[in-house]
This record gives C-alpha cells, structure tokens and sequence, in this order.
C-alpha cells in the first residue's frame, strides 16, 4: 500500500468534505466535523498530559535525581478539587480551584496588560510633531491625534455629546480607518491559505487520479 | 652590583605593591602557576555585582580584554567560596565579555578572577574581585508603574466607594450591550435557542474573565425568558467556570428547575476543530441570537459568518485589535475593545462594577493629560532645550524594564 497516496487522499477527501459546507449542512460536512472535533480533543487529551501534568507537575514531585518535593501535592489536590464536579455532593470544592484559577489569572496579567495596552502606548505617543520631514510631522500628527480622540471614544461616564461627541467621532473614524486596513489584510492572507489549499487539491490530489485508476505515469 | 641593588628594589617594591593591593590582586595560587609573560592578553576591568531585581542566587561578571598582546585562546572563570575552596566555574571563549554566575548562595562572598589560556596553558591573570548576591523585594524598573497604578486604584476605589453610598454614577449607552435584552427576547419570540461563544482562551484570560461576567447577566436574561442557552467551550476549564456562572443566573433568576448542565459543553481545545464544532451547532441548533464575546483569533470570521448564514442576531466583541474587523464586518453589534470589559459594569448597573468604570475612566484622562503634555514638550523641546528633558521625564514615568 502507497502511504503516500493514501495521505493525499484522505486530506483531499477531507477538505472537500469541509467545501461542501459552502452549499449547505450534509452528511460529508457532519462527517468531517465530527473527525475534526474528535481528534483533535483526544489529541488534546495526550498533548495536555505529555505537555502539561507530566514535565510541570508529576516531574516536578518526583524529579529524575530523586526524591519527593511535597509542595506540588497542593496543585494535585486542587486538580482532584475539580474533579469533585463529578460527585454532587462535594462538587462545591471545584470553585476553590476555579477560584483560584481566575484570581491568579486576573492578578497576573493585570500588570502585563498594563504594561503593554497602557504604559508603552503612552510612551510611543510621547513624541515631537514638530521635527522631522514633512511626512513625518503629518505622520507623527495622526498618531497623536488618533490616540487622543480613540481615548475619548473609550469614555464611558461621560455622553457623546458636544465637544466630546465630536471628538469622539474622530477617535472611531480612525478607528474604522485602521479596522478597514486590518480586513484587507487578513483577507489577503486568508486568500493564500485558500490557495495553498487548491493548490494542494490540483498539484497533489488531481495527478494521483490517472495513476490510481491506472492510466499514464 | 649596582644592577643586583636594582633588582633586588623592584622586588621589594613589587612585594609592597601586592601587600597594599589587598584582594584586587590574582590570588597566590594562580600566581605561581601563571606564566606571567605579558605577551597574552590579559583581564583587564573585571567587575562583578549582583544582578538587580531579581530572586537572588547570580552575581554579573563583566570585564574587557587588553588591547596589546596576542589573543588567548579561551578564558577560564575562576570562582572562591566563603570557605575559601576554589573551583573552575566554567570556560568560556576569548571573545566573551561577560557570564552571570547563577549557583551562589545569598549572603556569601564569593571572589572571582579569570585566567587567559593560549595553548592549554595558563599565561595571564585579572586581578581579584569580590560580590555578594542578594534578593530584591521591590523591581525597580517598575517603580513608575507602581505609582501610576497605585494612584489609579484609589480612585477606583475613591468612585466605588462613593457609589457604595449611592450617588449616581452616570455610564453613556453603548449600543451593542442595549441590544442584549432585544435579542434574548427575540431568540424567545422565534422559539430558538441562545448561542453563547465565550472565545478560544483560558481562564486566565482577562477577556474570557469578562465574557465570564458577561454570561451570567445573558443567562439570568434567558432564564427569565424562558430561552434555551447553549454554551460550547474550548477549555475545559471555561466550561467548568460557565456551567456555574449559568446556574447561579437561573438561580437568581428563579429558574434553577430549567437549568440544564449539558447545554454548557466542551468540544475541543484545537482552534478550527472548535469553529468546524461550533459551526455545526449553529447550522442544527439555529440559535436566533449568538453572543461571539471574549478572545478570538483566525476563526472570528468563520463563526461570525456561519451565524450570519442562519440568520441570527449577533451580538460580538474582543480586544484583539486583529479580529475586531470581522466582527464589524459580519456581526449586527460589536464590543470595541473596552467596551467588553465596561460591558458588566453596564449590564448589571452595580454601583461596585460602576464606580470601577468611573475610576479607569479617570485612569484614561491621566493618561490622556501625560500625553498632551508630553508632546507638547517634545515639540517645544525641539526649539527650547529645557522642555526636552520635561518631555524626557514623562516618558521615563511610563517606562518599564
């Protein structure tokens, strides 16, 4: 058997399986969804436990040198605590782990989020629109104003009336601007995964037709 | 005779030299074993100190090579403990200029020189340095942050406070959110169920925190209409945090009998294996109202599209600047950004969650008056050298290392 070809085939089959949702919901898109999903949470499944429990907690209790580090039974105990939702009784012990996941999560990236969406917008507009060429004074003219009306925009306690309204307008007619060069650009990417997608199905797919049914090369 | 008075003077002169030199000298025992021919290269500036903010444990070497004189082959870092053992700590080629010793206890000095090899031999030595590690508590590189953030934060709590003792904290409409009550009630009308998308990302995510929030006030709206709601998940963890948001909105909407855990599933971690599922319930189910709210990437559109297919309302939004287009795009009402976040402030109209909204607010007009400022500097700074260095400081405030 030509593994090769069998590969080959069960992708073109698949993505065209996956097409067919173009005309409508049908058996060979339920098929392929199903294969998809399923898979891909039993390979999830695997990739967690190799990826995940083994090298960052099971390893971490019982490192290759020996020994037992006793502090990493507390992850262990958390995760049983989720667990517990299969059992209605003691189900309510779930929410100390997803308590713990989402205070954890919302306190650590707080600072990052920070970081990167407060502190160094403001520091990359905190330039001159006064030096430079030409294009670099209206350049450095947008961006400032962008950031400043696109803040007003983000003003929720005040209505967008007046002075503010008109300047909010600004902010979101930038935005929109942005958000539209954004589109044409992802669509432009979008279109080079859908070729390389025919081009697998005319370079790869169609010339295995003629040799599996016995005809030419 | 005359010459051996000479000689015998440098030496003296050399032995004093050493005596006063205290510890910056090569140790005893490197000196006899060194050539000593100053035709190699030699150490010359070694510094070592303790690496800032950190937990301790690593001490920075940093040094230069001598200019004049053949180049060794490679550089040996030599390293004294505090009981006064000296070991090799590592070999590193001639063309290094630095190493961070990561194996030192805190508290303890520890010496360090480096001899120049040429031909497997020992031919120049540095003088001898001495650091402690230590740990640091404070990160002083994010000093500037810790005021900007410690500012906001009182008046957050400053507005929450005041929102606590019932003074009326005006939020403007935000359109998608009015939306919300038109489409659970049209889902109700139509006889069709809720779609509910609470994005691809953990827990941990801040957007899925708020679509989190956000689901709870949808669900306690559903439940009062009587709607069915369905929630797929990417995460297991997303799933297990919706099943208990939704119940407590059925409880608090006294519907708890109506509440059914399997309409909060999880498909799949994989992305397109999570957008084929979803899409498949959005053919079959035919929701009449989807909520496409929380982080998205590349499948936005293939499910912003697919719930337009069936003729859904859609209510979206995310703060991925990348995504936000499609949802425009395709969706009836979109969340931009920040709007998702304000989104349970406005929907549940607590004072707590208002005076929040009012405390960032006052955080962006912080920031908003550091900017003008600032390019207000900058710009002067260009002809007027002062206002340079106050353009300078306020970039400094908001710098993190």
């Amino acid at each position: 058997m030509n593994w090769e070809i069998l590969g080959i085939w069960l992708g073109a089959m698949l993505t065209l399986c996956l097409y067919s949702f173009l005309y409508r919901d049908n058996p060979f898109y339920k098929f392929a969804e199903h294969l998809f999903v399923g898979m891909s949470a039993g390979y999830w499944v695997i990739y967690s436990i190799e990826n995940v429990l083994k090298p960052n907690w099971w390893q971490q209790m019982f490192p290759e040198d020996g020994g037992f580090n006793w502090i990493w039974i507390i992850p262990g105990i958390f995760a049983l605590f989720m667990l517990a939702r299969i059992i209605p009784k003691i189900a309510g012990l779930s929410r100390m782990a997803l308590g713990m996941i989402i205070g954890a999560g919302a306190g650590v990236n707080m600072v990052g989020f920070f970081q990167t969406n407060a502190m160094a917008q403001v520091k990359g507009t905190i330039i001159s629109v006064s030096s430079g060429g030409a294009w670099d004074i209206i350049s450095n003219i947008i961006l400032v104003v962008g950031v400043i009306t696109g803040l007003v925009y983000f003003f929720f306690s005040k209505a967008h009336t007046g002075i503010v309204g008109k300047t909010a307008n600004v902010g979101i007619t930038i935005l929109m601007v942005a958000f539209g060069a954004s589109f044409g650009y992802t669509i432009m990417a979008r279109i080079s995964l859908l070729i390389g997608r025919c081009q697998f199905l005319i370079f790869d797919w169609i010339p295995t037709i003629p040799r599996l049914l016995g005809i030419g090369g | 005779m005359r010459n051996l008075s000479a000689v015998i003077a440098v030496l003296l002169l050399s032995l004093a030299g050493f005596a006063l030199a205290d510890n910056t000298d090569p140790p005893e025992s490197v000196l006899q074993n060194v050539g000593l021919a100053h035709e190699v290269c030699r150490i010359a500036d070694l510094q070592a100190s303790d690496i800032p903010n950190d937990e301790g444990g690593s001490v920075k070497l940093s040094w230069i090579l001598e200019s004049e004189g053949i180049r060794p082959d490679s550089l040996e870092i030599m390293r004294r403990d505090p009981a006064g053992s000296e070991e090799l700590i590592t070999t590193l080629p001639a063309n290094i200029t630095d190493y961070s010793d990561d194996s030192v206890r805190n508290g303890a000095t520890y010496s360090y020189w480096i001899l120049s090899y040429l031909g497997g031999v020992a031919e120049a030595c540095s003088d001898e340095v001495q650091a402690v590690a230590s740990a640091q508590w404070l990160y002083s590189g994010r000093i500037g942050m810790l005021i900007i953030l410690t500012l906001i934060m009182a008046v957050i709590i400053y507005y929450i406070e005041s929102g606590k003792r019932g003074k009326e904290l005006y939020i403007r409409e935000i359109a998608g959110l009015a939306a919300v009550d038109d489409a659970v009630g049209r889902a109700t009308e139509m006889g069709r169920p809720v779609l509910y998308v609470p994005g691809i990302m953990d827990m941990d995510n801040i957007q899925t925190i708020a679509s989190i929030v956000i689901l709870g006030r949808v669900a306690r709206k559903t439940a009062e209409y009587g709607s069915p709601l369905l929630v797929p998940t990417s995460r297991s963890v997303v799933m297990s945090v919706a099943q208990e948001v939704v119940k407590e909105g059925y409880l608090q909407a006294g519907r708890s009998d109506t509440f059914n855990r399997e309409n909060i599933q999880y498909l799949t971690d994989d992305q397109f294996g999570y957008a084929a599922g979803v899409d498949g319930i959005m053919v079959r189910e035919k929701p009449a109202a989807i909520f496409l709210l929380g982080c998205f990437y590349a499948e936005s559109l293939i499910l912003a599209e697919t719930g337009r297919s069936v003729g859904a309302i859609q209510i979206a939004g995310t703060a991925m600047p990348s995504q936000i287009p499609f949802f425009i795009a395709a969706c009836d009402y979109t969340l931009i950004g920040e709007e998702l976040f304000a989104a349970s402030a406005y929907l549940s109209r607590e004072p707590k969650l208002l005076g929040s909204l009012k405390g960032q607010d006052a955080g962006k007009l912080f920031f908003l008056i550091l900017i003008v400022a600032g390019v207000v500097a900058a710009s002067i700074g260009d002809f007027w050298s002062p206002m340079k260095s106050v353009a300078e400081f306020l970039r400094k405030l908001v710098t993190v290392n």
